[in-house]
């Protein structure tokens, strides 16, 4: 399906926030309570949730070939589990995870547009997404310029969103709006409002590369942008928090948010992802602590 | 896939346990330190099952005397002597052993009450606990309260308390009227006796000084009883307006203080610049908190004509996901009705609302078949004259009315015999002060509902009651000022 471009949204169009109110929202979600098979269902639908994630200076080719490995086999022996959506990598690294992953489910995703900072002219970020693509990239997250957002240039933003997304071809675009930078939660919905109306597939919390990433109240924000965008032009857009989320029960929390502001709809990977690089191990040991009724030790789970 | 998969089912039962403690098969009268025997029995059930819990002593005029007497003994030679800051201790001593047994409370709430455990393990166990705390240090502070007055206190107090909330209310009660040196003799409602009845041995447990406080169980009659006692300096009382009118009548003339917590019928206010998400979470709070068993709760929804369409869509969502069931299981967001009597009422008004021509709407899960359950319930198209506008309905059913300007929304808000609480609902600060300066209610929320501290006075106007409880203003309806 052609992802439509729907005019430049007015900051006045997004609703406001109140941070009390979101929080508290986002905190009753942690109160319920999963047992059993949907405790079960839960973590193992995680695991199917996952862009295994490196993006560091130090990642070298044989880094990316043991990652993307753990990706469509997080569980050697059990078929039942896994494989994981995607591997994110830096554009340098995307022809060596597409050669690893081949003939599998695992998309590759790049980050581009000057990852993590977007601090470089829109013509180069563009250019380093259009490489990425060549290399066979499956999946762009690209970030926007948070300084130009503050500054108040928010036509700017959604034109790098747009361009993006023309540069991106077949390549869906998530785009990380660093939520720990824009600081208010009427920031965030604002320029979630934005990005899917400039044609985001996805809109991602955070880099990872900040102190503040993923929570739980900002990822509800944009989880009722995406509820309201989908009522008003009847188009799904993804979510992906990103940025530590590190162990399972954090992770079923946010499944239960998607569930219940979304629904059951939402709850494939197609769209829903968790950006996360130590979050799998915790996943698998909860799926066997589930099925043994012991927590097994760390030696039992491969570490890539 | 499985009928619990996380995809396509309901949750997985997450049951709370209930087997580190036991409720006793009998509970009888404590009274001046100990437990006293009464001639008759009644039954208190577990609303969510019908299932019989415990059989309850009834506290007829006798033992009524009993406690009254054993109330002024304490008073005269004991609580009343005592130097205030050691009457501090005793109530920092019985909020932290309520702590350490929070979930034997919270689980005979939930069991006696049927409220889910989620709201009396994380609202009322932690709330009672705080009211001790709070009182605890005023106790020997008094004077920093009431700056140039000689404060001193009544006497012996007699309280009656409701079937809602009935440990909160127990401590919302007793905290202020020990930490200002009276006595007390409390009457639970006879349908949820058992916390108070715990509530007793934990005093027992903290070496509180016997007929300090003297719990007595029964029905109306009881506590009757012991409003009308002549030997009672002080009554304080929550519950339903019809009755509170009763013991206004009673005590006129006699010279006893009193302080009434009655009904509500409380004006929620959402306009079209409020931050809309927050904004239905607050309503789903406001009406559905404790299963609308609750005096102050927004039960009168007005929301501003531009968004109605979009608010009802939103709420008729949110309440798709609420689950109603078992109170003892953790995801359970409404429990059952708290008697047969109670689901009565409701079902007749909301009949009432249905013969008057408002558009009902209810959310399309199922609920058990054994026990008291009302499905949470919306009515749309509701006018000022409906009786479900009207009258307080005490369940899980809110009536939901149209507004144009805020003027016409504070006339409407304002146009009932009630003024407990409300709430406003906008993202325009100066809109938030106009408002809530024009509701006349006791206790007015902006951008949140149901929030209550021990620190913040509540209390209501008009049919709502008279005086406050909580913070400063509470210790002064316990407290005799000489100025």
């Amino acid at each position: 399906m052609k992802t439509e471009v729907l005019p430049f949204p007015a900051r006045r169009d997004s609703p406001a926030i109140d941070q009390v109110g979101v929080e508290e929202r986002a905190q009753r979600f942690c109160a319920r309570s999963l047992k059993k098979e949907t405790k079960m269902s839960a973590l193992k639908l995680a695991v199917t949730m996952l862009d295994v994630t490196t993006l560091e200076g130090a990642d070298s080719v044989g880094k990316v070939r043991q990652m993307c490995q753990k990706a469509m086999q997080p569980l050697p022996g059990d078929p039942s589990v896994g494989p994981a959506a995607a591997v994110c990598v830096y554009p340098r690294m995307v022809a060596t995870a597409a050669k690893a992953v081949e003939n599998s489910k695992v998309q590759v995703a790049a980050v581009a547009t000057q990852f993590p900072s977007g601090q470089m002219r829109l013509k180069e970020r563009l250019a380093e997404v259009r490489y990425a693509v060549g290399e066979g990239a499956d999946e762009i997250d690209m970030v926007i310029s948070r300084g130009q957002f503050l500054q108040g240039e928010y036509r700017a933003i959604y034109d790098e969103v747009a361009a993006c997304k023309e540069a991106c071809g077949k390549a869906h675009l998530k785009v990380i709006l660093e939520t720990g930078e824009l600081t208010t939660y009427d920031n965030v919905r604002y320029a979630s409002d934005m990005a899917m109306a400039a044609g985001a597939d996805f809109i991602k919390t955070s880099t990872g590369k900040v102190p503040i990433a993923a929570t739980l109240p900002v990822t509800l924000v944009m989880l009722q942008a995406i509820e309201e965008f989908y009522e008003r032009t009847g188009r799904m857009v993804g979510m992906k928090p990103a940025g530590g989320i590190s162990n399972a029960k954090l992770a079923l929390q946010y499944l239960v948010m998607v569930r219940e502001v979304l629904g059951p709809k939402w709850l494939t990977n197609k769209w829903f992802r968790f950006g996360a690089s130590s979050l799998t191990n915790d996943l698998l040991m909860q799926i066997r602590k589930q099925e043994t009724g012991y927590y097994q030790s760390g030696d039992y789970f491969t570490q890539d | 896939m499985s009928a619990n998969d996380f995809l396509s089912g309901g949750f997985a039962p997450a049951p709370e346990s209930a087997d580190h403690f036991k409720i006793k098969k009998n509970y009888d009268l404590y009274i001046g330190g100990k437990w006293v025997k009464a001639a008759k029995r009644f039954k208190t059930t577990n609303p969510a099952t019908g299932e019989v819990i415990s059989q309850v002593a009834l506290a007829e005029k006798k033992e009524v005397n009993l406690a009254v007497k054993a109330a002024r003994k304490a008073y005269d030679e004991t609580w009343s002597k005592m130097p205030a800051a050691e009457r501090g201790k005793y109530l920092f001593r019985i909020a932290r052993l309520l702590q350490e047994r929070a979930r034997e409370f919270a689980v005979t709430e939930t069991i006696d009450g049927g409220k889910p455990i989620r709201e009396s393990r994380d609202v009322d166990v932690p709330l009672a606990a705080a009211h001790f705390f709070y009182h605890a240090g005023w106790a020997d502070k008094l004077d920093y309260a009431f700056p140039g007055a000689k404060v001193a206190p009544l006497g012996v107090v007699a309280q009656v308390i409701p079937w809602n909330f009935p440990l909160l209310m127990a401590a919302w009660k007793i905290a202020p009227a020990l930490a200002c040196g009276n006595t007390v003799v409390l009457k639970p409602a006879e349908t949820t006796p058992l916390t108070a009845l715990k509530l007793a041995e934990l005093f027992d447990d903290a070496g509180l000084p016997p007929g300090v406080v003297n719990i007595i169980t029964g029905a109306g009659e009881t506590g009757q009883a012991l409003v009308e006692h002549p030997d009672v300096n002080k009554v304080a009382f929550t519950g339903s307006t019809a009755v509170g009118k009763a013991i206004r009548r009673s005590v006129a003339g006699t010279g006893k203080k009193f302080t009434l917590e009655l009904g509500g019928k409380a004006a929620n206010i959402v306009f079209e610049d409020a931050p809309i998400n927050e904004a239905v979470e607050g309503i789903v709070n406001g009406i559905f908190f404790n299963q609308g068993h609750v005096c102050c709760a927004g039960s009168r929804l007005f929301v501003q004509e531009s968004i109605a369409v979009k608010v009802i869509k939103k709420l008729q969502k949110r309440m798709e996901t609420l689950v109603v069931g078992n109170p003892l299981d953790k995801n359970t967001d409404i429990g059952a009705i708290n008697s047969v009597e109670q689901l009565e009422r409701i079902k007749t008004l909301v009949k009432a609302g249905q013969d008057e021509g408002a558009c009902l709407w209810q959310p399309s899960g199922g609920v058990p078949r054994k026990g008291n359950w009302f499905k949470p319930t919306l009515f749309t198209e509701c006018a000022q004259s409906h009786r479900i506008v009207q009258e307080e309905i005490f369940g899980p059913v809110l009536a939901i009315q149209t507004f144009r300007t805020p003027q016409e929304a504070l006339t409407k808000a304002n146009n009932t015999p009630y003024g407990l609480s409300g709430g406003v609902w906008t993202d325009k600060g100066s809109k938030i002060f106009k408002m809530t300066t024009g509701l006349n209610a006791g206790v007015v929320w902006a951008n949140t509902f149901n929030k209550f501290d021990p620190t913040s006075p509540f209390g209501g106007f008009k049919e709502s009651g008279i005086g406050r409880e909580g913070g400063v203003h509470g210790l002064s309806a316990y407290c005799d000022l000489k100025i």
